[in-house]
């Protein structure tokens, strides 16, 4: 009877799957690659994937309001990019103030966004379009053609050397606070139901503009955040930095459930999605395979577990419909 | 009403605030400016005279590289000097297909001579000779493309004597035996590729070699996270290894801090910047690179500007045997030589950054 519950519990809930997909993921790395699991490479996998990771607890929010923000990695580089500068041309060198900083730029990058989309009533993917290309290109143009790194960031990119607890106590707070926040309190739950009924939400009192502009303010600072990040952990500050990765980000949410359509998804699901990227991009080179075929295999892997995902929400509605039945 | 106005207020101060940062940042980069190498102000007097103001371009490969600017940089020089006019592009990434869109649009233009740091050696084939076609004199600069599509090639050194100094580099850190891996750019890079095909050569043929083994070449696509991890990929995969050879600004700089912050005794050679690596290089066991080799490439640049212009005037064709000035460069006067497949003129050999010479070198580029 006991057995019969967890199996039950198992198929119920796509946590669950994530985590057997993770388990079975783990078991054929190390196989090939038995150092896979010790503690070093286990920090490694956390610190050099700390960018998605962060920014895809925004992508979480954006996409429970059934929307999608691809200006993310521009928005990183510039905020990147701003920062570096200060640094190269001895303006500012204090490690928190260029983490303000670098925040504010994200946060005012995405409150435009947010203003943009929820009082035009503009597209998401068409707004967050038009400013992917104005913070990159913002980026290239305050850059000047010249990078920051090495010497330049040297001093702050203590925080996020190899070794340091920096990107991890970031990672671990932001986790914790979005799991109570989505969880437990009136904003965390007003997104859902933005994201499920929003014509329901409007008539119960909610803001709907507010939350909209909120959650792609929030997308802004995780990705301002980012930037600052990402100059401390590679020493290096490039205006096309992290080009690209925007998928990456979006993918880990759909690994990890996250509705495109909006309304549905956890905390712990992106968790366990973003996870499950960075597991690849780190595992890939290890097991062996060419460098050359690594971006078809990771392509392969995410259409298998969002294929996967799909199969247990069918499941899972089935079962609900059924019970509803009887 | 008044929440409109306050978010329109909030939009201009926004916007005036980026055009406020706009503004501010060429007036920080004049200072770096400055310090370029003493010779620029000799280039005045010393450039031949152009026969009428011709147009020249040059392509790069990227925006947003320093190493591509500084190219850049030593091209607008020498082309200033002789009161020619520059059409420099850098296109926003480093493909074929951005580059075969830049070239178009200087192909209807109108320029006399385009300089190009090939991003793929044979996807330029046809926007190249679609160029020459229209009289457009078409030369190479960096990296080739195929010889059959261009006049001449500007080299920065040659493909062997870059081959060798790095496997002779490899040899010395590894102490004549032992692992060592390469860390490349993306694995249709014409440059990387060449001179990596060449470190295989020479250690192959020559028996003095014949104890270091090259355990594998990683693909790091010029991107500092993609390197960081492919590095530590390395180190993981093999525990005996002794050196890591980079043939790439990006890489290079990647794989020293991964080296560096982990204190590895893996050590690591190959071509980087001197302003990204300068944190880098030490004889102790606190750095992780002893040494690494590159050229100047305001220099390259320079030599790439002489270069159009004696094509330009019709001083020169691209044949073998051809000469021509570069005022401001060391080994004036260049002598056009057959590098097997096509014509190419070599800037000199790779130029050795260690720790003696590497505070001075870092300020210039």
């Amino acid at each position: 009877m006991e057995k019969k519950s967890l199996w039950k519990k198992i198929t119920a809930s796509r946590e669950a799957s994530l985590v057997i997909v993770l388990i079975v993921m783990l078991i054929v790395i190390s196989i090939f690659s038995p150092s896979f699991l010790s503690p070093t490479n286990l920090g490694q996998i956390f610190r050099n994937n700390t960018l998605t990771m962060l920014m895809a607890l925004g992508m979480l929010c954006v996409m429970l309001t059934a929307g999608i923000d691809i200006s993310i990695t521009s928005t990183l580089a510039f905020a990147g990019m701003g920062i570096g500068l200060l640094q190269k041309y001895d303006v500012i060198h204090n490690t928190l103030l260029l983490f303000i900083i670098g925040a504010l730029i994200g946060l005012a990058c995405g409150f435009l966004n947010g203003l943009i989309i929820a009082k035009g009533k503009i597209a998401p993917i068409i707004c967050t379009m038009g400013f992917m290309y104005i913070w990159r290109g913002m980026a290239y143009v305050i850059s000047n053609n010249n990078w920051a790194s090495g010497q330049d960031v040297s001093g702050f990119s203590d925080f996020g050397k190899d070794g340091s607890p920096g990107p991890y106590i970031i990672l671990v707070i932001a986790y914790v606070v979005f799991f109570i926040v989505m969880k437990w309190t009136k904003f965390g739950r007003s997104i859902y139901a933005v994201g499920s009924n929003p014509e329901a939400a409007q008539i119960s009192g909610i803001k709907v503009d507010r939350v909209m502009i909120a959650v792609y303010t929030i997308m802004g600072l995780l990705s301002g955040l980012a930037g600052v990040l990402s100059v401390s952990i590679y020493a290096s500050a490039q205006p096309n930095m992290q080009y690209g990765k925007e998928m990456d980000v979006i993918a880990a949410c759909v690994i990890g459930g996250v509705s495109m359509s909006g309304g549905r998804g956890s905390v712990v699901g992106t968790f366990l999605g973003a996870l499950i990227i960075s597991i690849i991009a780190k595992a890939l080179p290890l097991v062996g395979i060419d460098a050359i075929a690594q971006n078809l295999i990771k392509g392969v892997i995410i259409v298998f577990v969002v294929i996967l995902n799909v199969i247990t929400q069918r499941t899972m509605d089935r079962q609900n419909l059924l019970r509803r039945e009887m | 009403m008044k929440k409109k106005v306050i978010s329109v207020l909030l939009c201009v101060a926004m916007a005036t605030g980026i055009l406020a940062g706009c503004a501010a940042v060429p007036t920080a980069t004049a200072p770096a400016a400055d310090a370029a190498p003493a010779e620029e102000a000799a280039a005045d007097e010393a450039a031949p005279a152009a026969e009428g103001a011709g147009t020249f371009a040059i392509v790069t490969k990227s925006a947003g590289n320093p190493f591509m600017d500084r190219l850049g940089t030593g091209f607008e020089e020498v082309i200033k000097a002789a009161g020619g006019e520059v059409v420099r592009k850098d296109p926003e990434s480093a493909t074929a297909d951005a580059q075969i869109a830049v070239i178009q649009s200087l192909i209807s233009q109108g320029v006399d001579t385009i300089a190009i740091s090939a991003n793929d050696a044979n996807a330029l084939i046809s926007v190249c000779n679609e160029a020459r076609d229209a009289g457009i004199k078409v030369l190479t600069l960096d990296s080739d493309v195929d010889p059959s599509a261009r006049a001449l090639f500007c080299n920065q050194a040659g493909v062997e004597a870059v081959g060798q100094q790095l496997i002779d580099a490899v040899y010395d850190l590894t102490g004549g035996e032992g692992q060592y891996a390469i860390l490349s750019a993306t694995s249709q890079a014409t440059n990387q590729n060449a001179w990596i095909d060449a470190m295989k050569a020479i250690s192959e043929g020559d028996d003095k070699y014949s104890k270091i083994e090259l355990v594998e070449v990683a693909y790091g696509d010029d991107e500092p996270q993609k390197s960081t991890d492919q590095t530590q990929a390395l180190l993981q995969n093999y525990p005996d290894l002794k050196v890591i050879c980079a043939p790439t600004t990006v890489g290079i700089a990647a794989a020293a801090k991964v080296l560096q912050d982990q204190k590895s005794s893996v050590k690591l050679t190959g071509l980087g910047l001197p302003s990204e690596m300068a944190e880098y290089i030490g004889d102790d066991d606190a750095h992780s690179c002893p040494y690494m080799f590159l050229w100047n490439p305001i220099d390259l640049g320079r030599l790439a500007g002489y270069a159009s212009l004696a094509l330009y005037n019709g001083e020169i064709t691209g044949a073998v045997g051809d000469t021509f000035e570069a005022a401001t460069l060391e080994s004036s006067p260049y002598t056009v030589v057959d590098n097997g497949a096509g014509t190419e003129v070599i800037l000199g050999p790779p130029f050795k950054f260690d720790p003696s010479n590497i505070d001075e070198w870092k300020e210039v580029y």
